[in-house]
């Protein structure tokens, strides 16, 4: 059983915690405690075939719902329906090519506006953060989703540590660049490196989070791993997975399905039942394993009240 | 009922619908014939069932993954292409290789694409538009990757429906016409798949496709073309004497 233990620094938490975590904090705590009043002993053992790996999972994920009361996706079709275009464009690849990547070593470049650039060495990030189980909607621009328990941080307290100047107005991020372990980007399915970019309020907002696990237990390579973001009011690409840089820069990032195909997605991506793709309508989604696609898409994947500040004033219909 | 002449010499050209009974002298190769569009019968009806075999195994036996549907739509969606290409190579091959038997098996070549078209259509009425018209009626008006599939399935009903001798004889030279729909359908399904391929990044596929697609029509171009000319040519001979 693999479960990054959790590393609580000197500094208790709450003294470089902004309020607004506090509030995300407690949702989990209530998610968690519900989870941990049903608590059986031991744990379950579910087998990631198709990976060669039997990962156990921790007992606290037992009856463990969202904040909605959303049942959560078995770790088996977390790690076995990806996209990861690194790995190919099917949705078995990632979990049946990546099994090469190795995620270990692993440091992230931080760069641009920053009192504090460098290469960190992901374990000195991890070294003083607080890692939580965070349950969250995922919402595929593809109209499917799924309702997965992340393990990680809030980007915010790595953001806070390397101390962006007030240049910084936009973050970057990058995927690793491994033709030799990633075999589609030897492709020119999309321009490699895969790029990511958030606006610095979106960044710090305390929703976005760095991941380092799912189910408790080590990020599998074909979601990511060792680093992945997670933006749970916004489509799933702009998780971007295995980070090698975060740069802090002054204009807007393109980003790579942007660069891609400016007609159909752009850089904000919030979730949005108005806005169709398109191909498609975004009112509705299948909630995987369901076959039907009825489940009702939420404003902001139903994160709107945390989020729909951020965006007063804009015209979401334009600012794709 | 013997067929008219006319129809006979339009047909033989290049979309003939004449079976082995319409040739005169079938000669001392019949039994040949007859055991290799059997081989060749059954080889179609495997490969062709062989999509819709492994959807139902996989249904069952979970290895359609995390989303099914999304899987059954593509396998159908692909496979539909693949035969409405196949039927479509098959007047080449048959002026290619002189094997007029090969004739035999573009009927069920083209049925078993309306077959894949239809457990398509139907995969997306029901399961991503919940049989609601309205939604169905909206996709189908607001988005042209809808439209296009859409027409493609149409316009592949009536092929189907008229595919029997029957409707064969009924119609005489417009059955040829009306079967020219095909080129259509054929055309919009790869618009079709390309539209849907795009968003994805990757077209290489669907680029296969269409650059295959356009071998198969130009050859037909290039038939017309040449049709054309000869009797251009004979009226004028015609004309002369």
């Amino acid at each position: 059983m693999i479960i990054r233990s959790k590393k609580i620094s000197d500094i208790p938490s709450s003294e470089i915690t902004p309020p607004e975590i506090y509030l995300g904090r407690r949702r989990f705590i209530r998610d968690a405690g519900l989870g941990l009043a049903t608590l059986a002993v031991g744990g379950t053992t579910l087998t990631n075939e198709l990976a060669g790996q039997s990962q156990e999972i921790p007992a606290r994920f037992r009856n463990l719902k969202s904040e909605l009361g959303e049942g959560l996706n078995s770790y088996r079709d977390i790690t076995t329906y990806n996209n990861f275009y690194e790995f190919g464009t099917d949705k078995r690849d990632p979990s049946r090519n990546s099994s090469e990547f190795e995620p270990q070593p692993w440091t992230v470049s931080i760069e641009g506006h920053v009192n504090k650039p460098g290469n960190y060495n992901l374990d000195d990030i991890l070294a003083p953060v607080t890692m939580q189980d965070r349950v969250y909607r995922l919402r595929c621009v593809e109209a499917w989703s799924m309702v997965i328990p992340w393990y990680g941080f809030p980007l915010a307290e790595l953001i806070k540590r390397v101390e962006p100047t007030g240049n910084a107005k936009f973050v970057r991020f990058e995927t690793v660049h491994r033709p030799e372990q990633m075999p589609y980007q030897k492709t020119g399915v999309l321009p490699w490196p895969y790029v990511e970019g958030l606006r610095m309020d979106e960044a710090m907002h305390p929703l976005t989070t760095l991941v380092t696990g799912v189910y408790g237990t080590e990020l599998p390579n074909q979601n990511g791993a060792p680093l992945r973001l997670i933006v749970p009011w916004k489509y799933g690409f702009k998780g971007i997975k295995s980070i090698v840089k975060i740069e802090f820069v002054e204009r807007m990032p393109t980003n790579t399905w942007k660069m891609a195909n400016s007609f159909e997605y752009g850089f904000y991506s919030n979730v949005n039942p108005e806005v169709s793709h398109p191909r498609w309508s975004q009112a509705r989604e299948r909630r995987l394993p369901s076959l039907f696609k009825s489940h009702e898409t939420l404003m902001f994947n139903g994160y709107a009240e945390e989020v729909s500040h951020l965006y007063s004033g804009m015209d979401l219909h334009r600012w794709k | 009922m013997a067929m008219p002449k006319k129809f006979l010499t339009f047909t033989q050209g290049w979309i003939s619908t004449a079976g082995s009974k319409s040739r005169p002298h079938p000669g001392p190769n019949t039994m040949i014939h007859k055991t290799r569009i059997l081989a060749f019968k059954i080889v179609l009806w495997v490969a062709a069932l062989a999509p819709a075999a492994w959807l139902i195994a996989g249904a069952f036996l979970g290895w359609l993954g995390a989303n099914p549907i999304e899987k059954v739509t593509h396998v159908t969606g692909m496979t539909t292409l693949i035969s409405l290409l196949v039927t479509l190579s098959i007047t080449p091959l048959r002026r290619l290789t002189g094997w007029s038997g090969a004739i035999r098996l573009r009927r069920p070549l083209g049925l078993f694409a309306f077959f894949y078209a239809l457990i398509h259509f139907n995969t997306w009425f029901v399961f991503d538009q919940v049989f609601n018209w309205r939604w169905m009626v909206e996709d189908i008006i607001e988005r042209p990757f809808i439209t296009v599939g859409f027409s493609a399935f149409v316009i592949l009903i009536p092929l189907a429906l008229t595919s029997t001798k029957g409707w064969m004889r009924r119609l005489g030279t417009r059955w040829a016409k009306l079967h020219r729909g095909i080129y259509f359908a054929a055309t919009l399904g790869v618009v079709h798949f390309y539209w849907l391929a795009k968003s994805k990044a990757d077209v290489r596929l669907p680029l296969l496709l269409a650059f295959c697609l356009s071998v198969l029509l130009v050859y037909r171009v290039l038939g017309w073309l040449e049709t054309r000319r000869r009797t251009i040519a004979r009226s004028h001979r015609r004309n002369i004497n």
